[in-house]
Formats: structure tokens, C-alpha cells, sequence
């Protein structure tokens, strides 16, 4: 097997490893074998493996081992208002490693107005300096034009970016309309491109926000109050809709209520090729927080779509996860500091939108999920990783334990327990949304491009050692249905003879925006006649029915109409 | 079923609507009358509040007991019955002759009405009806009446209340041209067909005013109009403007329906911020939201794709309006209307997807209304691939039809079950040369069916027929739910002494092929042609004169009055204002935060102004650098490790008053 991606590789001095006595788990089946790596790729498995001299070997004593995780939404070291987020690429993908995450997928967020090729430079020049990890990227769509559809084209084609985000929210920023998602979307499914969606009515919130800042409410409770669960569930079916109509895969990033995850799951029982993909934050917490006296705390849990308030929801959702009709989890870490959420501390709609969540996401799922008996390891290998490398065309390269795959693993230990702090946890923030939880389940050993990186809960990660992993376009796992409707749905007219009959005088008018060239092509206009003498009818023989007066008509040359009249 | 029939003129049954709001005298009815024994208890009590002197045995009722009326001189005097021992008579005085104003004098007939089964929506009985000057005097058994009435027998078949097309476009121009249905022959039609009043659309043009739309439409309205009649206001764009117009609209003209366009890009279309504010202010005029939904932006990229394809004949209009595109706009107006809190009537549900998103909202509690219409009960999309272009023209409508063929069938079961709640006709007739304008782009076509004569017998043939729905579900679909939701309820939509002498007389056995020979509408066409239809209308009155019978039509033009509707109505704002009180939200009441704050460049985010991001009196000093762990800032209670020392935090800026209490939980 070879990768394209393979030549990016630095040399680096990896080690031999053989993982002995672990028990496999891919997304398809378990396994007991033995793994042996060499330059950051598995070389070997199976039983008593033959291996050189000198190799370090680790005794997994029956643990699994699973494909490292990969978090497929982050958006690490973000400017925002001239600040960044606390966590840069080093302190988030060293997050990342500590919850047996080995690669992350970053979102490039350019501003409106600016070339997205430069975007993507920039965050490839500072992710390749401090980045722990394999990563890729997701460039965001922040405003549509024909120079724009000339470098997304070169993204695709030249810079290994299959996925792009658009927003349906924020209004007056990022927010794009029926008619640009269309377009998008249209331009996307052509070229291959899997289309994210950030689903919220954002015409709605600006609406709701103002309302809400005139009641007088300005705390953190405004931001849920001001956006609905609805709002958001309304903007999944919209953009459900759009995407099947362009034919176009869709993946809906922050699944956060349950009815958006409801859309999703009609959606996809009625055939349309969308993914899902709930947060840590969804996952592992809800919105009753808002509401905390507590100001810091309350704005700590502001994100966009907001945690919806139901409590339930959280348990919904990993019941959807589990049964497949959500796909993949993502953390959407955005961390700002307590400082920088103050921002907003006298209008809600100022606080910077960001949770936590890229170190605790396996560990979320696998006591929420796994323990709890609604998935099995398997499901739990798909949903962290293998789902992802699907989706982002990476697979089996990434998500897989197998020959010739990338020796990103983790050695997931199920019974460690953990409880969640922010003084212990590997972010730079200094709140943590998951504060106080106990978590079951967590990675023992990480294995990252062939290295130990974690073991005995001490991390050896060093910075700008990840590398960029390109993306192709048309992912199977999403196109394979899209390519064969493609072929299905050519739309075919009708052959019919030309209308002859008689058309009605009217004023030229422009409806629709669409422009109403061929409307006048009767050439002639002749007095009234009625209806009832001319040969005109739509169904059998005529029997020369008497008919109320007609209305004024034009006759055309040829006279009486025959192709209209039914036989 | 003689247990059933009992008097229904009391005193307190007499047209209260006219003099407050309907809400009372309709539910005592419905609480007080039944035909199950235990509806009699409930009935009873009724009774003996109202009438303390009628105590005596309640068996009489149930033998049949009945009241009686002398008229004399349009004043009512209640005798006693021949049967009914020493009940006081009851005079009921000038006031519903007052209230009668609405009659045209001298023209209305006496009619009594005999042996017919009376079906409401709630109930069946059996009972003659006693109709003059144009209103229902008594409807009871052995009914005394002044000599000289017309008799008619039913001999048994249903009376029911007379139809109420909510939706019909009997003067909407398309390009300058108006339908070949105008108000008289529409209207003509609509009583053909058993429906005796019609709820029309005023579509002003982008920027016209409404209240001179409105009076144009009301002129032409009253000087053709057969049946009476009511407006719908469509909004055409949204403007400051047009508040003031709709105010006047609701509180002096009688108009409590609006409808707006989620399609139509670039005419009609409103984005969704307009429609907030356009269903807020509605709401509090206490107006029905009417939605045609159908997500208008798609439609236009999918038009212009389809013409590119080369589809230029009428397929191209159900292919570039599939049906999701309306399921989606169906959606998104309901989430406006739940945001809101406002009621919303979706208009024309076509298709399968989009009656389901009605009825899954309804299930989760919002006000919502779903109208789907004889064409789209009766047939299906299937036409718009014929041949003959003249016929797939005839379907063009908007949303169009599905071409599903399940579709018809899929709603008429959720019109049974009460999902969906009234039809229409979406009566719109353009001829073929009309149609024609668009012989060569799909796009031109004028949209329109027919569908106002065919209205109640296909919901009959099509629903009651098959035994999805009875014969009351039947009268409330076609009749009684139109009226409550448009406020016209029990003056329309009910046969009850008081209510107006619209009155149809159903025979169910009725056949019909349906034909465009035999039609009253002007069309030269009808999409309906050859199919053969169960269940029609024998007789019809309106406002109290025969206008149908033997299969004849005796109308008369300008006969029709314009019916004036108050806003409110309860079976919509009954929940919503009990919603609008529960729903007021509220903030929480913290202290000031006074923690650090980050100094950022005053950009402002989204439209929102942001006059308090530099509230922070420590704006540029150079912020000392100190750490977290320093600060006793925590989120969650006090940590076990609180001593640990922890990582070094970011730079931030500290507020004058140093380390800040408030935000620590403690």
C-alpha cells in the first residue's frame, strides 16, 4: 500500500515496537494478534510474529487496542477578534493524545472577503510548527463568489482538502443564503467535496437576540433562550433538503438537540447521504448551566448550536450514535479563556462561542455509550475513528488497525476511572465543562506515528512533529451512493409537437427572476372568438357543447389546434 | 336514532355571536347535546339551569319531546307544547330581527326543511329545519311553522351545513389577465357544487397598497359574488408601511387572515427575518398566518438548471418544485410560528412529506392548520408528463401536484384523523390560452387548478366513501373547522337555530362523472375530466333561497354579502395567549461579573451593537501578568486539590478591584 500523503513524511527516528497480547478492535471485528510497527506504519500482525532484535516490546495483557482516535472538528489556536484561542495547536493536539485522540482535523476559518487559499497557508504554517500529531484541515466558506469556486477547486485538486464548512447562522457574517448553498453545494457534489454544515436559522437568532436584549436579559441564559433547539433543527432539514437536492453528501457538524438528531435519522432512513456528528459537549452535558448564578461557569458553556436545556438529551443522542444514525464524534474544541468569554459579560451575544472537549471525547463516549450497553467496542472504534478516516478518505490508512496502516493506537484501558478536572486536564483553559464528571474508560498507552506518546499517564509529545495528512476528494463512503444516482437522475423532457393553440394576450412581465424571453413568440393577434368553435378539447369526442363565452385570444396562423386535443 | 331529536331553540341559543364573542353559545352546545345517555344527564343539568321551572321527566326527552314556535310578524313566542305541560312560553323579542340586518328584504323564501338527518360536525339527528329570512329559526321535530312555507322532503338524506371554500383566486391576474372565473362564475360553481360561501385571496401587486387591493377586490366582489363571501389579505413584500394598512384591515375591515409567500423569488418572496416580524405583528393583531410554503430560493436555482436542461414543457414544474422543497418551507414556518408563538395555516399541502411535517408538529403541541385541496385530495402529478401539453398545463399549480399517486390517498387519511384540517379549492382558473403564455418556458404558465365545484364530492367520494371519515368529520372539514378557525363560527358551519340558512342537502348515493360539458366554471378544461364521483349536493340554499335544485342553478349576481371576521379566533388563540402568558422569560439574576477581561478591538459582532465591551475601566494599562492558580476563580465548588499548583494560565487583564469574588462558586 502506498499514500500519497507518504512523501510529506519527515524523517523521523521511529521506533520498533511489537504490542503483545492485545486483543485488536477495528469497527468491524476483534481480534487477538500481536502488532508489530516500523516507521510509523504496522509491518505485521498475527501470532508469534517474527521480529528483529531489539525491539521494544509491550505486553497489552488482554487490553484492547483500537485504532487511535480521530477528532474530527477542532478548531485549535482560532483567531477571534484579534485574540486566539488558549489552546494552540501544541497544548490542543497534546490534549488530544492524553484522551487517545491521534490525529485532529482543524477547522481554517478565512475572513469574509479574503482568499481561502491564504487561509489554508496560514493554518498550515502554524499547525506544521506546533502540531503533535497528524492533522488535516477543513476550510470554511465564509463567502461564495466565482473567485472562491476557483479555490476551492484548487484546494480539492491541489492542497488535499475534501471538506468544506458553510454556515447557515451569523447573520451578516458567515451566513450564506438559500441560493449560495445551493450553489455551493452544487459545486461541491461535482467536484467530490463533502459539504459541512453549521445549521442554525440565523436569521431567526438575530431576531430572537434583539428580543431577548430588549427584555433585558444579557446573561449567558440569553444565548440558549435566543437559539432555540428548533431554530437549529429547522436549518438541518433546510440544509437536508438543499444537499438532496444537489446531490451532494452532507455532514452536519454539532449535532447539539434532539431534534436536529431526529432530522438526521429521518433523513437518512428516506435514503439522503448525511452524516451527524455530535460534540463531547452534547454527549456529555446539557444546558441547564446557562442558568448558573454563577457567570464565569455559565459562559464557560457557551457554544453554538447552545446545549439544549432538556437533560435527556444527552442520553438521546448516544442512543442515536449508537444505532449508527449519528456517524462520528468530533469535540469542536474551541477554548477561550474566563477573560476572553468575559467579553461578553453585559451582552450575551459578545461572549466567544467555544467548549472544551477534544481530551475527554473517548472517554465521554465510552461511559456514556459503551458502559451503559448501548454500543459495542466495535460501534465505539467507528464513531471515535474509523467512521472519520471514511468520511475524510483517509480509511484504511487511518481508522484501521491492519498492515500498511499508520501505527496510530491506543491501548484503551475500560476499567481506568478518571474524574475530570480542569486542574489536571492537558487544556490551557481554566474551566472545564466536564468539571467533576467520573469518567470510565481510558487510553493506557498512545502509540502516535509510531511512538509511545503516552504511558503511565506521562505524555511525551513533541511539538511540530505531526505532519499533514492531504484528503481526496469523492470518499467512497459518501460517493459511491451519490455516483450512482448521478447516473439515475438524468431528467428527461417530453417530447410533445409544438403547442399550436391559441395563446392568451397578456403584459410582459419579469416573474420569478426568471427572465420571460419567449413569451411574445405569437405572431399575430385577432379579435375574439369563442371558445367553443374552435376544435379545441381535452377529453373525447365533442358534442358540441354549449360554452360559456371564452375570454380574448390570440389565434395563430395555422388556425385550429390539433396537437392539444387529446385522441 | 329518534332518541336524538329534541327542540333546539331555547332562549339561550339565540345568535349570541352577534352580540359577543361566539365563544360561549357554541360549546354550551356542545356540552348540552348528545345522543348518548349520559350526554342527556349533562344535558339535563343544562336544563334545569336554564329553565328551573322545566323539571319534569327527563324521559320525554329522550321519547322525543319537543318545543314548538308560533311565529308571528318575525317575533318568536315559544308556546307550550302539545306535549309539554306548563312550560312558560318564552318571547323572543326583536332582537334577532335586528340582528338580521344582513338579510336582503323581501327576497329570502320560508323554507322548512323535512325528514332530513341534520349533521353537524359533532353530531347526526334527525330534524326538520325552519329557515326565514335567511336565517335558521328552529331546527326540531313536528315544528310549527306559518302557512305558505315551501316544503322541502329530504326524505331521510343528510342536511348538512353549507361548504366553505377557504381558498379560492377568483380574481387574481395573472400578467393583467384575470381567470376566466370571475366572482360570478366562481361562485356559481361553488354552489354547484354545494358550497355556499368562499374565502377569496386579495393579491395586491409588490408595492400596491393593501386596503386599495382589498376595496377593489370587495367592489368587484360584491357587484359579482353569488354566495357570501370573505377576503384573505395576501402580503406581498414587507415595510413599516404596511403595519399601519394591516391595523386598519383587522379592526375596521373584517379581515382576520393574511397570507404570506415563501416562494416566488424575487415578486413575492419574504426571507425569514420578515416573516418574524411579519408573524409577530400579526399575531398581536390577533391574525391567521397563512403560509405558502415552498422554499422559494431553491425553486429559482432549480428552474434555471431544469430551462438549462432544456425542459421547457410543463414537467419542468414539478421537477424543479419537488416535494421536499415545500416539506422544508413547512418546517420553517412552523419553527417561525412555535418561535413566535403564533398560529400558521399552511395553504395548499400537496404532497405526502409535507402533510406529515404538519401533522408530526401538531403531535408536539403548535398551533398550525393544514389545508390541502380537491386537486391535490383527488389527483395526482402523473399529468404533467402528458403529451398533450394543453392537458399537463391544466395541472400547473403551485406547490404542484405530486406525482406520487399514493399522495391523494396519504392525505385524505390524515384529513380523516384530523391532521390536516380544512380543504380548499385553490380554485384558479386560467384557460388554455392563458395557460399558454407559457407554451414555451414551464416557468410562465399561469398556476391555477380548478377545483371549487368538485370540492365536496371528492372529499365524500374520496374519504367518506372509501370509510376513512364520517359523515361529521365530513361536514367539519368541508365546513365547520373553516369557519372556527376564521372566526365565522356558529354563523357558518353549523346548522343551530340562529346560524345562517346555508344549508345542503347530501345525497350520497349521488353519481357524477365530472366533466368539462357540464361544469359551471368558464374553463374550457377540467383536470378532474371522466373521473366519476360519489356524493353530491341535491339541493342547496344560501342565505336562506334555493339556489340549487333538480340539478338547476338560480343565482343571482351581487346577491353574495361580504362577512366581516373578527381577529382572535378561539380554536387558534385560545392556546396562544395561555402560551404567551406562560412563556415569558426571565434572566438570571447574578452579581456583576467582575473578573478579568480580555481587552479586544471594539469590532462588532454579528448586527448586534456592542455598547458595553468596554464597560472595563482597565482598558490599556499594560495588564500585569499573575497566575490562575493565584486567583480563588473556580467553576465547580471547592477542588480536593485546591493546593496543587497549577499550570500557568494566559495573559489576562486584571480589574482594578484585584481578584474577583463573585465568580467563584463557593
Amino acid at each position: 500500500m502506498s499514500y500519497q500523503g507518504k512523501k510529506n513524511i519527515p524523517k523521523i527516528t521511529s521506533e520498533r515496537l511489537l504490542i503483545k497480547g492485545g486483543r485488536i478492535v477495528n469497527d468491524d471485528q476483534s481480534f487477538f494478534a500481536d502488532i508489530y510497527m516500523e516507521d510509523g506504519v504496522i509491518k505485521q500482525i498475527g501470532d508469534n510474529l517474527i521480529v528483529p532484535g531489539g525491539v521494544k516490546t509491550i505486553e497489552a495483557d488482554g487490553k484492547m487496542v483500537i485504532p487511535g482516535g480521530i477528532d474530527i472538528h477542532t478548531h485549535l489556536q482560532m483567531p477571534f477578534r484579534g485574540m486566539n484561542t488558549v489552546d494552540d495547536f501544541s497544548q490542543g493536539t497534546k490534549a488530544a493524545l492524553a484522551g487517545g485522540t491521534t490525529m485532529i482535523v482543524d477547522h481554517v476559518i478565512p475572513e469574509p472577503g479574503s482568499s481561502l487559499l491564504e487561509a489554508f497557508e496560514r493554518w498550515r504554517e502554524w499547525a506544521d510548527e506546533k502540531v503533535c500529531c497528524d492533522y488535516s484541515l477543513h476550510v470554511d466558506i465564509t463567502h461564495w463568489s466565482d473567485g472562491i469556486k476557483q479555490e476551492v477547486l484548487s484546494l480539492i485538486k491541489e492542497k488535499g482538502v475534501n471538506s468544506f464548512q458553510v454556515y447557515m447562522a451569523y447573520k451578516d457574517l458567515y451566513q450564506m443564503s438559500n441560493s449560495e448553498l445551493y450553489e455551493i453545494f452544487t459545486f461541491l457534489g461535482e467536484h467530490g467535496g463533502i459539504a459541512q454544515v453549521h445549521a442554525e436559522n440565523g436569521e431567526i437568532i438575530a431576531e430572537e437576540q434583539n428580543r431577548m436584549l430588549e427584555m433585558g436579559i444579557t446573561g449567558p441564559e440569553g444565548h440558549v433562550l435566543s437559539r432555540p433547539e428548533e431554530l437549529e433543527a429547522e436549518a438541518v432539514f433546510r440544509a437536508v433538503t438543499i444537499a438532496s437536492q444537489t446531490n451532494c453528501p452532507l455532514y452536519v457538524t454539532r449535532v447539539m438537540s434532539k431534534s436536529a438528531a431526529d432530522i438526521i435519522s429521518q433523513a437518512r432512513k428516506k435514503g439522503n447521504v448525511v452524516f451527524g456528528e455530535p460534540i463531547t459537549a452534547s454527549l456529555g452535558t446539557d444546558g441547564t448551566h446557562y442558568w448558573s448564578k454563577n457567570w464565569a461557569k455559565a459562559a464557560s458553556f457557551v457554544t453554538s448550536p447552545p446545549l439544549s436545556p432538556d437533560p435527556t438529551t444527552p442520553d438521546y443522542l448516544s442512543t442515536l450514535l449508537a444505532s449508527g444514525d449519528l456517524s462520528v464524534v468530533g469535540s469542536a474544541h474551541c477554548t477561550f479563556s474566563v477573560a476572553q468569554k468575559a467579553i461578553g459579560k453585559d451582552d450575551f451575544t459578545q461572549i466567544p462561542e467555544g467548549v472544551n472537549g477534544a481530551e475527554e471525547r473517548m472517554s465521554i463516549i465510552w461511559d456514556k455509550a459503551v458502559v451503559t450497553g448501548k454500543m459495542d467496542e466495535n460501534m465505539f472504534v467507528a464513531v471515535t475513528s474509523t467512521n472519520a478516516a471514511k468520511i475524510l478518505n483517509l480509511y484504511p490508512r487511518k481508522g484501521r488497525i491492519a498492515v500498511g496502516s499508520d501505527s496510530d493506537l491506543v491501548i484503551w484501558d475500560t476499567d481506568a476511572v478518571r474524574t475530570i478536572t480542569a486542574k489536571t486536564h492537558h487544556s490551557a483553559a481554566e474551566y472545564n465543562v466536564f468539571e467533576g464528571m467520573e469518567l470510565r474508560g481510558a487510553p493506557m498507552l498512545v502509540v502516535c506515528q509510531g511512538k509511545v506518546v503516552l504511558e503511565d499517564g506521562k505524555l511525551n509529545a513533541t511539538a511540530g512533529t505531526g505532519r499533514f495528512i492531504p484528503c481526496s476528494p469523492y470518499p467512497d463512503f459518501a460517493y459511491k451512493r451519490v455516483k450512482a444516482r448521478k447516473q439515475l437522475a438524468v431528467l428527461k423532457a417530453v417530447p410533445r409537437g409544438m403547442y399550436d393553440g391559441p395563446v392568451s394576450e397578456f403584459s410582459p412581465m419579469s416573474r420569478g427572476g426568471t427572465p420571460s424571453a419567449s413569451t411574445r413568440t405569437s405572431p399575430s393577434k385577432t379579435p375574439a372568438r369563442n371558445l367553443h368553435q374552435s376544435g379545441f378539447t381535452l377529453s373525447g369526442p365533442e358534442e358540441a357543447p354549449i360554452r360559456p363565452a371564452g375570454r380574448r385570444i390570440v389565434v395563430p396562423p395555422g388556425g385550429r389546434s390539433n396537437i392539444t386535443s387529446l385522441s | 336514532m329518534s332518541d336524538c331529536r329534541r327542540q333546539w331553540n331555547r332562549e339561550d341559543e339565540l345568535p349570541v355571536y352577534l352580540a359577543k364573542p361566539i365563544s360561549t353559545g357554541p360549546s354550551q352546545r356542545h356540552k348540552s347535546y348528545g345522543y348518548t345517555s349520559i350526554d342527556f344527564q349533562q344535558y339535563a343539568v343544562g336544563r334545569n339551569e336554564n329553565r328551573s321551572s322545566r323539571s319534569s321527566s327527563r324521559e320525554r326527552i329522550v321519547d322525543g319531546d319537543f318545543e314548538a314556535y308560533e311565529i308571528s310578524g318575525g317575533t318568536f313566542i315559544s308556546s307550550p307544547g302539545e306535549r309539554d305541560d306548563g312550560r312558560p312560553g318564552v318571547e323572543i323579542t326583536d332582537q334577532t330581527e335586528k340582528e338580521c340586518d344582513c338579510q336582503n328584504n323581501g327576497k329570502s323564501e320560508r323554507l322548512l326543511i323535512k325528514g332530513g338527518r341534520v349533521v353537524n360536525d359533532d353530531q347526526s339527528q334527525y330534524a326538520d329545519v325552519y329557515v326565514e329570512d335567511g336565517i335558521i329559526k328552529q331546527v326540531g321535530e313536528n315544528l310549527i311553522v306559518p302557512g305558505g312555507v315551501k316544503v322541502i322532503e329530504a326524505n331521510g338524506c343528510m342536511v348538512i351545513p353549507g361548504g366553505i371554500d377557504v381558498n379560492t383566486c377568483l380574481h387574481k391576474p395573472y400578467l393583467g389577465t384575470p381567470p376566466v372565473d370571475d366572482f360570478y362564475q366562481g361562485t356559481k360553481a361553488a354552489l354547484a357544487g354545494g358550497t355556499t360561501m368562499i374565502i377569496d385571496h386579495v393579491t395586491p401587486q409588490p408595492g400596491e397598497s393593501l386596503l386599495e387591493a382589498f376595496e377593489k377586490w370587495q367592489e368587484v366582489a360584491d357587484k359579482k359574488s353569488c354566495c357570501d363571501y370573505s377576503l384573505h389579505l395576501d402580503i406581498p413584500h414587507w415595510h413599516e408601511g404596511v403595519k399601519e394598512e394591516l391595523e386598519q384591515l383587522v379592526q375596521e375591515k373584517g379581515i382576520n387572515s393574511f397570507q404570506v409567500y415563501m416562494a416566488y423569488k424575487g415578486l413575492f418572496q419574504m426571507p425569514d427575518s420578515q416573516l418574524y416580524e411579519a408573524f409577530s405583528f400579526l399575531k398581536e393583531l390577533g391574525a391567521v398566518v397563512l403560509v405558502h410554503a415552498e422554499n422559494g430560493d431553491l425553486i429559482a436555482q432549480e428552474q434555471s438548471k431544469i430551462l438549462g436542461m432544456g425542459i421547457t414543457g410543463p414537467e419542468g414544474h414539478p421537477l424543479s418544485h419537488p416535494e421536499e422543497l415545500e416539506a422544508e418551507a413547512v418546517f420553517r414556518a412552523i419553527t417561525l410560528g412555535n418561535r413566535v408563538n403564533c398560529p400558521v395555516y399552511i395553504t395548499k399541502v400537496m404532497s405526502k412529506s409535507a402533510a406529515d411535517t404538519v401533522a408530526t408538529a401538531r403531535k408536539k403541541g403548535s398551533v398550525v392548520f393544514g389545508e390541502p385541496i380537491t386537486a391535490s385530495l383527488a389527483t395526482d402529478g402523473s399529468h404533467y408528463w402528458s403529451k398533450n401539453w394543453a392537458k399537463a398545463a391544466a395541472y400547473v399549480t403551485s406547490p404542484p401536484l405530486s406525482p406520487d399517486p399514493t399522495t391523494p390517498d396519504h392525505l385524505n387519511s390524515l384529513l380523516s384523523c384530523g391532521d390536516l384540517q380544512v380543504v380548499g379549492s385553490g380554485h384558479c382558473a386560467y384557460s388554455t390560452s392563458q395557460k399558454a403564455i407559457g407554451k414555451d418556458n414551464f416557468t410562465l404558465i399561469p398556476e391555477g387548478t380548478n377545483g371549487v365545484e368538485e370540492r365536496m364530492g371528492f372529499v365524500w367520494d374520496k374519504a367518506v366513501a372509501s370509510g376513512k371519515m364520517d359523515e361529521n368529520q365530513f361536514v367539519a372539514v368541508t365546513s365547520s373547522n373553516a369557519a372556527k378557525i376564521f372566526n365565522l363560527y356558529p354563523r357558518k358551519g353549523r346548522i343551530a337555530v340562529g346560524s345562517d340558512a346555508d344549508i345542503v342537502i347530501w345525497d350520497p348515493d349521488k353519481i357524477k362523472t365530472i366533466t368539462a360539458k357540464e361544469q359551471q366554471s368558464a374553463l374550457e378544461y377540467n383536470i378532474f375530466e371522466g373521473m366519476e364521483c360519489h356524493g353530491g349536493p341535491v339541493y342547496v340554499v344560501c342565505q336562506g333561497r334555493t339556489v340549487f335544485e333538480e340539478g338547476k342553478l338560480q343565482v343571482q349576481q351581487g346577491t353574495g354579502r361580504f362577512i366581516s371576521r373578527k381577529p382572535f379566533p378561539d380554536v387558534a388563540y385560545q392556546r396562544i395567549k395561555c402560551r404567551t402568558k406562560m412563556m415569558s422569560k426571565q434572566g438570571v439574576s447574578r452579581g456583576i461579573y467582575d473578573g478579568p477581561v480580555y481587552d479586544v478591538p471594539a469590532t462588532p459582532k454579528y448586527i448586534t451593537p456592542s455598547p458595553s465591551a468596554k464597560t472595563s475601566p482597565t482598558t490599556h494599562q499594560p495588564p500585569p501578568i499573575r497566575n490562575l492558580h493565584q486567583s480563588n476563580f473556580s467553576l465547580s465548588g471547592a477542588q480536593i486539590d485546591d493546593n496543587v499548583p497549577r499550570r500557568s494560565g494566559h495573559r489576562i487583564v486584571a480589574p482594578p478591584g484585584g481578584r474577583s469574588n463573585i465568580t467563584s462558586l463557593g
